[in-house]
């Protein structure tokens, strides 16, 4: 019998052309990446990509039946929005397959000025639901959303059968615990948020103190966590720092912790999942060659025969290294996590 | 300028509610918005109850607005924002472009404070869709807020927030429960124990975050009395407050007699601070993290 289901896109990061080329050699379908600026959401030193770099990576995509989605997906400021339009450019002079953008401002100018280019809402558009993603289909002709990572998988589901929208989910990588797009954790404690500055919990921000209780981690002079002799030290972001509440000390919002939802694979197909994204554009070219090998091989494996699917312990080995503490959860796909 | 009150965003008892209302309708607040905007699970009031308080409050010469909530995840959740949407009496302000697609075209909503409005271009586009005014978000400067003004489409009001906790964060996960060691889907209402959330403290004691269900407020209280002024020179429309279990008619009086008279800042502006128990703060006006509180004289 055919399989009902379609085949998932694997939609992997790069921070870097280095990184572009490995998730393209190991099997990504399309890849995502940023200009190296405020103009999208991984806006770290020394990452992402100029416009020569960008024209290489499409070409080196391109070349190899890959595509590439340009993230101009921070909220453009009320002054200096020039750059969220020089973006917009650069991705339709350079043929980006297609940009993920986040602001209606921008879908509205993009639609206009470039009629041609494809159009993806991004995640820190918050859009949850299908009334919110057909809206944006209605005015702006979006293709695919990316949904936050705050529905169950029934949730997504019934998000599928309600618009003629693609849809995209995470499937692996860092887990933002809030709405994407609507938390400001990182502008109330360092001044620079996702939406103004591409930025959560910035490096800049950050430091660590060997003291006599512990190595101690600081976010704009925020205490983050205190970590005993033993423990293995987190990066630390807000939502992922230990905390005292009504008298307990724990990761009061997040432990550190990344998603996986590879084992969801066969019900993600089932339900009409357009694409699976792997976060980590800020990670080494290794973890991203790693973690496309393996979901290349599992999506793979899926679409030939779903009922037989099973997550060989060679990945969940792989992926289990790659995970940040060690650590994964199926985060809000599994409803006993909310 | 006007003085508005946003939803409450903890949850209470009934009684409560009902009390809290009384009060506001005899306060110094002109603009008041009502409903649950933070979880779908909360019921002391259900939408009846809620269009039964707006009907008093307007009667009490208040503009009263329902706000929807800012996380919508299921087909009830919608079910109960076309219920709002279609209320056919009281205007709505919207939190999700989900509502705004609701209520596009069928005359003037409030585009709020979770619609990530950043630049003219967007306020611009939910005009012509039907708003008539729009929230800042909380972590907008000063500057960026100047240029919006210079910007800023005909017939379109600005509010602002101006005191309370910061709503700084929504999630799936409900962080009340969690600390209880319970799931969400059987929180057993402990919201109800905490009307004003549960404090969260760094491990050095630094009071720093507020826990109320699913959102993440800030601990310290924001308070922009001393740039009221500076926001009427603006052009800023109306000032924004959030509720809290104590003092909130002392609050919208003292608000209310900067915005008469601005001559008073420095007094009220202190008199404000001492309500304030976890102490205050102002960053995001001036540029800054939003815990900070930045002196004046600074700038």
């Amino acid at each position: 019998m055919e399989n009902p289901s379609r085949r998932i896109e694997l939609v992997c990061p790069a921070g870097s052309l280095p990184a572009l080329r490995a998730a393209v050699d190991n099997g990504a379908d399309c890849v995502y990446m940023g200009l190296r600026d405020d103009t999208n959401a991984r806006n770290f030193s020394g990452l992402n990509f100029g416009l020569e770099d960008t024209a290489a990576a499409v070409s080196y995509a391109h070349a190899r039946g890959a595509k590439v989605l340009l993230a101009i997906n921070t909220y453009p400021q009320a002054s200096g929005g020039e750059r969220w339009l020089q973006a917009l450019d650069a991705a339709a002079s350079l043929k980006v397959d297609a940009v993920i953008l986040a602001d209606p401002g921008l879908m509205q100018h993009a639609k206009r000025e470039h009629p041609g280019l494809r159009l993806h809402l991004s995640v820190q558009s918050s859009a949850t639901n299908y009334e919110a993603i057909n809206f944006y289909h209605e005015h702006f002709g979006i293709r695919r959303a990316v949904l936050p990572r705050v529905l169950s998988l029934a949730q997504v589901e019934h998000v599928i059968r309600n618009t003629p929208v693609e849809i995209e989910v995470f499937g692996f990588g860092g887990l933002c615990v809030m709405v994407e797009g609507r938390c400001m954790l990182s502008s109330f404690a360092t001044g620079e948020s996702p939406n103004t500055r591409g930025a959560c919990s910035p490096g800049r921000a950050v430091r660590w103190h060997e003291t006599p209780n512990g190595m101690e981690s600081r976010l704009s002079g925020i205490l983050v966590n205190r970590y005993a002799g033993n423990e293995k030290a987190a990066y630390p972001t807000l939502c992922k720092g230990r905390y005292e509440v009504a008298g307990e000390t724990y990761y009061a919002i997040e432990e550190p912790a990344s998603l996986n939802t590879l084992e969801l694979l066969p019900d993600l197909a089932r339900a009409g999942l357009a694409a699976i994204k792997i976060e980590g554009r800020q990670r080494s070219i290794a973890y991203v060659a790693q973690v496309t090998r393996v979901w290349r091989e599992a999506i793979d494996r899926c679409s030939r025969d779903p009922a037989a699917f099973a997550i060989s312990p060679a990945w969940a080995a792989e992926l289990r290294k790659l995970s940040e503490g060690q650590q994964q959860t199926l985060g809000a796909f599994y409803r006993p996590w909310k | 300028m006007k003085l508005a009150l946003e939803p409450i965003p903890y949850y209470w008892p009934r009684e409560t509610v009902l009390a809290f209302y009384r009060a506001v309708a005899l306060s110094a607040v002109d603009v008041v918005y009502l409903g649950e905007t933070v979880c779908s699970r909360r019921h002391e009031l259900r939408l009846p109850d809620w269009l039964d308080l707006a009907h008093g409050l307007a009667a009490a010469g208040k503009e009263v607005v329902l706000s929807t909530q800012a996380l919508i995840e299921s087909e009830s959740d919608l079910k109960t924002l076309r219920r709002i949407a279609g209320n056919g009496r009281f205007q709505v302000e919207a939190n999700d472009m989900g509502a705004v697609r609701l209520l596009e075209g069928k005359g003037p909503f409030v585009a709020g404070p979770h619609l990530n409005v950043y630049n003219p271009q967007t306020l611009a586009f939910l005009r012509a869709l039907g708003a008539r005014r729009w929230v800042a978000p909380v972590e907008m400067p000063r500057s960026a807020l100047a240029g919006m003004m210079q910007a800023r489409p005909e017939g379109v009001e600005t509010e602002v927030f101006v005191y309370g906790r910061l709503p700084l964060a929504l999630s799936a996960r409900c962080f009340t429960a969690r600390r209880f060691n319970l799931q969400k889907d059987d929180c057993q209402f402990r919201c109800l124990d905490h009307p004003e959330g549960l404090p969260v403290r760094t491990l050095e004691g630094q009071p720093f975050l507020v826990l109320n269900g699913i959102q993440t407020q800030s601990a310290r209280i924001c308070n922009l009395a001393r740039e009221l002024p500076e926001m009427a020179r603006l052009g800023v429309d109306i000032a924004r407050i959030s509720p809290q279990s104590g003092h909130i008619a002392e609050i919208a009086a003292l608000v209310k007699r900067v915005l008469l008279d601005p001559g008073e800042v420095v007094t009220v502006a202190a008199q404000l601070d001492g309500l304030a128990a976890e102490g205050t703060c102002n960053g995001y006006w001036h540029g800054a993290a939003g815990i900070e509180q930045v002196l004046a004289h600074q700038h």
